[in-house]
């Protein structure tokens, strides 16, 4: 306890009961730490898998070739177009007058491999750590960079959800009354929609790309957090700390956002895990049915296509499936660690063994 | 005094992962008498009495010899002590709100002791409760058999549990804070039904309690608990008259006292006439809707500029709601006078710079600060809102003066609210109201949820701010004691109509309405004046 006070000495006594909570639960705390370290590397992915080498040293001079796109003429060849580092009369020339470093993996999702000695889909090898796709893409390269467009499309889905939600939500929730009753039909109504068609279609009438689908998804995406920040809201509007601040004469704004919105955001992140992984589950599915992402993108769900199209080559569907539900699993499992940390009525042994931390339990209780 | 003893603990100490919460405590309770167990919220009244009957959490450690009757406690194993709780010992306790099942009529709730202890079955256990509801004189016991616990007043409920409780003829009832949620004049219904019972059944009762005008009245013998030790015990005249132990001596004086600073000015600061609440009752489908709800009758009154006005009646009385409607927090019709404006013409943007003029101290001081922010920010929000102009070091500036003025620490600033006393936390919230400098404070039972002593104190603490600054409170109390120390003048209401008002003295001291008549004297508030 002592160690904590001094360690995070600006932290509310709930917030650190909250992280105790975590890091007691192993299972939480471990997926956390890969989860981040995946995602860390995979932000890095284009030093890790990429048609170009990190570094060329020629004749003398140094070239960064993913920050410049420089011409073939610069390397001895005749043409002015972009250098294909992957053409043996470049790699000659290089060799010939200086060096170059290549990234781990020297194909980037979109390289076609022409030296392949089998027909495409290959299966794994020294070349291809986990093979190619059917049409010579490396596998590997694939999944780095899969894995951070679906990650990063989930976090930026699921904060835009949030502002929107919590935004509705509040507002519906504190003002209550009229205000209220006609948010929750129009809420109703919208999300009476059909979704998926509605993706499907809207993704056939205009060139489906990011943001598009991100857009459409946000439109959706919000609803299923209004109804539980509108409970919180309408609860504790009526908290006598909230009444206290009114009769302190703040305005609304003030109110909500320093007094009841840290109580909305107990329920709103434990939702948090689960808006995630619905989100990539979703962008693979559409992927899936080839209604995503632009053809070429490197998407999970287009290699579970590839996988399903090709049972001859299991690596294929193999790889997809490990991908994602390691990706998957260790979501449930962060979302599982916050919901308990959440969850006032959780109490580990350590919080339990001596008497002063169970009066900090009965503390959050109140609170809740 | 040679009767039977019923009951007995001897050097029994209960402790919670090794830290005593009950220590030494050695009693006897003999049949036909009533042992009140006193003390402070803390003390380990409760404890005591649950330890004994083996209803504490496996994490108790309960040492000591315990005798009902020939009976030693100590040996029986769960079996043995469902024969005895429920059957030879009686329970009522304190919330008869949430203590019977809502899902259950009467009739069910109380047939299930009968069932499981005398095997009574079907009419006879139907006959048996009607019988135990007459001698609880609950009025139409045939009607409320049937009943819903959620049909039933709180005073009916606690009837009910009392009722449960005495299904049995138990040898012992333990009574924990039978009537502390409940208005005083029930409270001395239930009691009067309680000593009732006791000699007419020849039980043993344990009293638990916190008020030490409920022990004068309806204990025999009282033994004084302090953070778990016993302070003294012995028959209650001689305990009252002379207190052997300096905690007694303390507990005894903590009724408040003194009288408020007389005023001088008599310019009136707020004015209200004819103010009205009413609710709108919602209205079902295809019908009308039906009449409101009328909370506050119309009624006027006006506040003085330095003097307090006591509002005082039981729970649902429409004291609070008065208050709120007064500081616009609740829509209410009539006119306001606040300082020479009017309050209920003011836009909402207006209104939000007069708040800070009037502020409010609510009941409830666990749930009035925000947990999550530090004592600082609590104090210093409506200045950083209503003062933009201050800087950083004027606002610690003042914040540390306010603290210092309601007598808390300077380094209280830097902790959170749940690190304090309910009493250190009340005062932080009359630091949150002052700072603003307001002219009106609304004190909406600011000491309800504390201790005597802890009241004494801030009664105390009250008064001296009022005569420092000129204040104008409106306080709002069940408590006829706090009032009285408190208030100039006394508005008692009852179902929103005010029944009595005038001079505090002449209210309190000689109250004409039969409804203020019957407060008075169920507060006690004659024994105890000098």
């Amino acid at each position: 306890m002592a160690r904590l006070a001094r360690f995070k000495p600006k932290l509310s006594p709930i917030t650190r009961r909250r992280m105790t909570v975590f890091r007691a639960n192993g299972r939480a705390r471990f997926a956390l730490w890969l989860f981040s370290l995946l995602f860390v590397l995979s932000l890095g992915a284009e030093l890790i898998a990429n048609d170009k080498p990190l570094l060329i040293k020629y004749q003398d001079q140094w070239y960064a070739p993913l920050l410049v796109d420089y011409p073939e003429t610069e390397f001895g060849g005749f043409l002015p177009t972009s250098t294909d580092y992957r053409d043996s009369f470049v790699i000659d020339e290089i060799q010939a007058q200086g060096w170059m470093l290549w990234p781990p993996i020297p194909f980037a999702y979109d390289t076609l491999d022409h030296g392949l000695r089998q027909p495409a889909p290959s299966p794994p090898s020294a070349r291809h750590w986990l093979g190619t796709d059917d049409q010579g893409r490396d596998v590997m390269a694939r999944v780095i960079y899969g894995f951070r467009l679906s990650v990063v499309f989930a976090l930026v889905l699921t904060i835009g959800s949030m502002v929107l939600g919590v935004l509705v939500g509040g507002i519906q929730g504190y003002f209550g009354g009229k205000t209220d009753l006609i948010g929750q039909r129009l809420t109703e109504i919208w999300s009476g929609l059909p979704v998926l068609f509605l993706l499907i279609i809207l993704a056939s009438l205009v060139e489906p790309n990011l943001w598009w689908l991100l857009g459409i998804m946000l439109l959706f995406s919000w609803l299923g957090l209004v109804d539980i920040v509108r409970a919180e809201f309408l609860r504790a509007r009526n908290l006598e700390y909230v009444r206290a601040a009114r009769a302190l004469g703040l305005p609304p704004y003030l109110i909500m956002w320093r007094h009841v919105l840290p109580n909305a955001m107990v329920a709103t992140l434990t939702f948090i895990p689960f808006l995630f992984t619905g989100a990539i589950t979703t962008l693979t599915a559409l992927d899936f049915l080839g209604f995503g992402l632009p053809p070429g993108s490197p998407s999970l769900g287009e290699l579970v296509a590839q996988g399903k199209n090709n049972l001859q080559a299991p690596w294929l569907g193999i790889t997809a499936f490990i991908t994602l539900s390691v990706m998957l699993s260790l979501l449930v499992f962060i979302g599982e660690g916050l919901r308990d940390a959440f969850d006032p009525r959780h109490i580990i042994a350590a919080l339990t063994a001596k008497p002063e931390r169970v009066s900090t339990t009965k503390e959050s209780v109140n609170e809740r | 005094m040679s009767a039977e003893v019923v009951f007995s603990l001897k050097d029994f100490t209960v402790a919670f992962d090794g830290v005593p919460v009950v220590e030494d405590l050695s009693l006897q309770i003999r049949r036909g008498e009533t042992l009140a167990l006193v003390g402070e919220s803390g003390s380990g009244k409760s404890v005591s009495a649950l330890g004994a009957v083996n209803l504490l959490p496996k994490s108790a450690e309960v040492r000591g010899e315990r005798y009902l009757e020939e009976r030693d406690l100590t040996r029986l194993n769960e079996r043995d002590w469902r024969t005895v709780r429920g059957n030879q010992v009686g329970f009522i306790f304190q919330e008869p709100m949430t203590s019977l099942n809502p899902l259950h009529t009467i009739v069910k709730q109380i047939g299930e002791t009968l069932r499981l202890h005398q095997g009574l079955n079907g009419r006879a256990a139907r006959e048996r409760v009607r019988e135990l509801l007459v001698q609880v004189k609950l009025s139409r016991p045939d009607e409320l058999l049937d009943a819903w616990p959620h049909q039933l007043s709180g005073g009916q409920r606690q009837r009910v549990m009392i009722a449960m409780a005495i299904a049995n003829n138990p040898r012992l009832l333990i009574a924990d804070e039978p009537t502390t949620a409940l208005d005083v004049t029930v409270q001395q219904e239930i009691l009067a039904l309680l000593d009732d019972l006791r000699q007419r059944h020849g039980m043993a009762m344990l009293l638990i309690t916190h008020d030490l005008n409920l022990v004068r009245r309806h204990a025999d013998r009282v033994c004084v608990l302090y953070r778990g030790r016993v302070q003294e015990t012995g028959p209650v005249s001689d305990v009252f008259s002379r207190p052997g132990s300096d905690y007694t001596r303390l507990l005894l004086s903590a009724e408040p006292e003194g009288k408020p600073k007389a005023i001088g000015n008599h310019t009136r600061l707020l004015e209200a006439r004819r103010l009205q609440v009413a609710f709108s009752r919602p209205k079902r489908l295809f019908s009308r809707r039906s009449a409101p709800f009328i909370a506050v009758q119309p009624l006027d009154l006006y506040l003085r500029k330095g003097e307090t006005l006591g509002i005082v009646g039981e729970s649902g009385s429409g004291k609070t709601t008065l208050a709120m409607a007064l500081l616009r927090l609740t829509p209410a019709s009539g006119e306001i006078d606040f300082a020479g404006k009017r309050l209920d013409l003011m836009s909402s943007n207006d209104l939000r710079r007069q708040r800070r003029q009037m502020q409010v101290v609510f009941q409830d001081p666990y749930g009035s600060l925000s947990p999550r922010l530090p004592v600082e920010d609590i104090i210093s929000e409506g200045l950083r809102f209503h003062h933009p102009e201050l800087d950083r070091g004027e606002i610690q500036r003042r914040v540390m003066a306010s603290l210092r003025e309601v007598g808390l620490e300077e380094d209280c600033a830097a902790r959170y609210p749940h690190e304090f006393s309910g009493g250190q936390r009340q005062r932080i919230a009359v630091a949150r109201a002052i700072i603003l400098e307001p002219e009106l404070l609304v004190l909406d039972e600011p000491t309800s949820a504390l201790d005597r002593t802890v009241q004494k104190q801030l009664v105390a603490l009250l008064r001296d701010l009022q005569a420092r600054r000129g204040m104008s409170y409106l306080f709002i109390s069940h408590d006829l004691a706090v009032v009285r120390a408190m208030a100039h003048r006394v508005m008692v209401l009852k179902e929103g109509h005010v029944v009595e008002q005038g001079e505090s003295e002449q209210v309190l001291g000689a109250p004409r309405n039969e409804y203020t008549q019957a407060l008075v004297e169920a507060a006690g508030l004659g024994s105890s004046s000098d």
